[in-house]
Formats: C-alpha cells, structure tokens, sequence
C-alpha cells in the first residue's frame, strides 16, 4: 500500500510538472489577451476537478443512504474537502483572470456563477458535518449531497436563462473557441494531470478518514473495557 | 388496528397545530410587527421614490421575505422540540410524512399569511402600481412560498439535532434555493414592470417544487430516524 | 499585466499546498495515536 502511494505520487509529480511546462513554455502565446491566457490552463481542469469530485460525493452518498457502508462515508467526506479546495481554485483563479482581461472582477456569467453556488453548497455540506451530532452527520449529510445533486441543473439553467434576460456589458470570448493544437495538448495534460492529483488527494484523505475512525473506534473499546 | 392513513394524520396534525397558534396569538403578533419593521426598514435602506423602485422591488419583497420565512420555520420546530414531540412521533404507528407534510402546510399558511401583511405595505410604502397582470404575482407568490417552506420545513428538521441550529438552518437553505430565488425575484419583477413573459420562470418554480416536494418525501422518514 | 498570470498559478498552488499541509498535520496525529494504543 505505501509503494502504490509513493509510485502514485511520483507519477503525478510528473504529470503535474509537464502539465507546468506545456503551459508556461511550450503553449504559444494567445494573441488577444497575451500572456494572462494561461491562467486558462489552471483554471479550466481545477473546475472539472471540482465537478468530478462533487459527483464523486453525490454518488457515494446515494450509496451510503442504500447500503450505509462507512467506506462510502468515508469517499463522501474526502470527495466533498478535495472539491471545495479545488472549487476554491476556480472562484480565485477565475477573476484573477477576469480583471486584466475584461477589467472587471466578477462576472455573473453562467459557469462561474453556477460554481460560487456550487461551493456555497458543499461548504454547507462541510459545516453540516462538522456541527452534527457524530451519530446522525453522514445521513443528513448524505441527504443535503442528494438535494445538491438535484439542485445543480436549476442552478446552471436559472442563470443561464437570467444571463440571456439579462446581457453583459462586457463580450466574454476566446477561452476554448478555437484552440490551437498545442495550446490543446497544454489543456489536455494539465487536465489528466489534475484530474490525477485530485484521486490521488482523495485517496489520501480518504486513507486519514478511515484511520481516524479505527484509532476512534479503538479508543471507544478500551474506554468500555475498563469500565467493565 | 391499521395505522391511520396520510391524508388523515395529515390532516389531524395541522389543526393542531393551527389551533396551537391560533391560540397562542405571540407568534402572529410578532410576526405583524415584524413585517412592518421589515418593510419601514427597507424603505429607508433603498429610496422608495427612486425611478427604479419597481424594478427592485421584486427583489425587496423576497428578501424580506426570505427571512420572515426563517423566523417562521424555526418557530415551527421550536415548540415540538420543547415537549419532546420528536421522539413520540419516531415510535408512532403514524407515515412520518404526514408530519412533514402537515408541518409544511402549516408553515405554508404562516408565510402567506405574513406576505398578505406585507404586500399593502409595501404597495403603500413603495407606491407600487403592477404594469403586468397581478393575478401572475399572485401564481408566483404560491409556487415561490412552497418552494421555500417545503425545502425549509425539511432543512429544520435536520438542523434539530446540530449545533448553532438556528444558523444551520439559513446556512443550507440558502445555497439549494438559490435557484428559486432567482425565478422567483426575477419572476416578480418582469410582472411588476411588464417588460416580458415570466411564464418561463414561473415553470422553473413549478418543476423545483415538483422535484423538491419529491425529494423530501423520500428522503424524510431516512432523516427522521437518522441515529 | 502578466503578474496576474503569476498571481493566478501561485494562488492555485498556495491553496493546494496549504491543504496537504493540513493533510500531512491530521495523519501525523492520527499516526501518533495509533502507536500510543499498540504501546497500551
């Protein structure tokens, strides 16, 4: 199990530094916006990181709820933390790059908007657990995933809609419209490699989670067989 | 002997609870208070003489809203958690959804209740005139208030047994309802101002409850008895 | 304006670092229980 992990992380090191590579040096330098257009190789993967990692926990949760293994608790958990941290990503990435490009912070378009709610959604998630009685998070919270889950279609379609009502001043174009075949193979490592490193964090966090709830479970044991 | 049925139990339990409030009056005489607080406090927090008064008013009235409707739902579930009428109801014989839809309707009347209180005020404070036909607003208001009691009603239920349950329960419902605030905001104001059809988001509040309502049913007796 | 591609990927990496630090922090706990339970 350790070597796996370490062959594991070796392997996304690599991917993570070519991915690095690709899109620093050898993507070639997008002619409107210049430079600042790598930021799309970050922030891109880190959002369909984020989504898969969100489904991942949507999933397990509809599993939990229909088997209650503590393994799929666990996967909920750890897919939630690592989807928030990467979703984290995204919104500081995002008008990072919005602000030389467009020269405004925020722009309530479609996709970014539907992934503030998003995160506002799993971040509630995590408080859920954490302030529950010990006993009854994983149901509830399995149950809140399960709302997220069916919430995710209105969100993207209300704003999508309320964004056609109601246009933006500002033209949003060039990321993904007709990419470059280097700049693809750019996107496309980074993609892998992210999406990589994001199993690999579950994975790790998925591994605490367990242990954790051994070393728990351990000390209910001898607390019980001492009092006997 | 057969357990009662759903539309009975149903039933039976929101008279209760109606007479249980009907009787008390504190709940309805702080919640009239508390609308017209709402509804002065807003007036001088965004200048009703403004040109775009209609145009905001629509989000005005939700948000108001929004947060009576939280007062309401806590409300609701604080007086069954007083007497332990959790666990009796766990044991009971009695559908578990009876109860919650029991507990949604009569939150549902709670909240109409307090929009019909404050819709003449803020008509009155805001001078509002609908360009669009009012019997739409009124369409709107059922499908927005079910929206957030029945998705409530449930959050509360949840909450019950967390810490700082009063904060948990806006914390989680405000994320899932985003989309219903939207539709129900935008509804509002394209009906005040006359601009288009809201008919688009009218069906979208329509389908969120549908598929929310259904969703709540299924999952309640689970997180009723979640231990 | 290339700062800001700087800015972008920093901030992505902080953020990822930070959370394995905070990983790496709970197991080294975790592990210190476990071996305060095997020497029980």
């Amino acid at each position: 199990m350790k070597l796996k992990l370490i062959l594991f992380a070796l392997v996304t090191l690599g991917l993570l530094s070519y991915g690095l590579y690709m899109a620093l040096v050898v993507a070639p330098t997008e002619a409107t916006m210049g430079d600042v257009q790598r930021i799309f190789y970050y922030h891109v993967p880190s959002a369909w990181t984020a989504f898969l990692c969100f489904l991942i926990n949507a999933l397990a949760s509809i599993w939990y709820l229909v088997k209650r293994t503590e393994r799929s608790d666990a996967i909920a958990v750890s897919s939630a933390e690592v989807g928030v941290v990467f979703c984290t990503i995204v919104l500081l990435t995002g008008p990072i790059w919005a602000r030389p490009v467009w020269g405004i912070w925020w722009t309530w378009d479609a996709r970014l908007t539907s992934t503030l709610v998003l995160w506002l959604i799993y971040v509630a998630y995590l408080m859920l657990r954490r302030f529950s009685a010990s006993g009854r998070a994983p149901v509830i919270a399995a149950a809140l995933a399960v709302f997220g889950f069916f919430d995710v279609p209105f969100v993207y379609l209300s704003i999508r809609i309320f964004r056609t009502q109601h246009p933006q001043p500002v033209i949003a174009g060039g990321e993904g419209s007709g990419l470059d075949p280097t700049m693809a193979k750019a996107f496309l490592w980074n993609m892998i490699a992210f999406t990589v490193y994001g199993l690999l964090v579950m994975w790790l966090r998925y591994r605490l989670e367990l242990a954790e709830r051994s070393v728990e479970e351990a000390h209910a044991e001898k607390s019980m067989q001492e009092g006997a | 002997m057969k357990a009662p049925g759903l539309l009975a139990v149903t039933r039976a339990t929101l008279a209760k609870d109606l007479r249980l409030e009907w009787r008390s009056k504190d709940a309805i005489n702080s919640m009239l208070f508390f609308s017209l607080l709402v509804v002065v406090i807003f007036s001088f927090a965004f200048d009703p003489t403004a040109e775009v008064s209609r145009k905001i008013a629509g989000g005005l009235v939700w948000v108001a809203m929004l947060f009576a409707t939280i007062m309401a739902l806590n409300q609701t579930w604080a007086r069954e958690l007083r007497n332990n009428v959790m666990d009796a109801y766990r044991v009971s014989p009695a559908p578990p959804n009876a109860m919650f839809l029991a507990k949604t309707i009569g939150s549902f009347i709670f909240v109409t209740i307090l929009e019909l209180l404050m819709t003449p005020l803020f008509v009155m404070f805001y001078n509002l005139r609908s360009i669009g036909p009012v019997w739409q607003l009124v369409v709107i208001a059922l499908l927005a208030t079910w929206a957030l009691v029945v998705n409530g009603t449930f959050f509360a239920v949840i909450s019950i047994h967390t810490r700082s349950r009063e904060i948990m329960l806006p914390l989680i419902l405000f994320p899932i309802s985003i989309p219903a605030i939207l539709a129900m905001v935008s509804a509002t104001t394209l009906v005040l101002t006359g601009e288009y059809s809201p008919l688009f988001w009218m069906q979208l509040l329509a389908v969120y409850d549908v598929v929310f309502t259904t969703v709540c049913l299924v999952l309640f007796e689970i997180v009723l008895n979640a231990e | 304006m290339i700062k800001y591609m700087w800015a972008a990927y920093i901030v992505t990496w902080v953020v990822h670092l930070g959370y394995l630090g905070y990983l790496t922090a709970r197991t080294g706990r975790v592990r210190r229980e476990v071996e305060e339970l095997k020497n029980d």
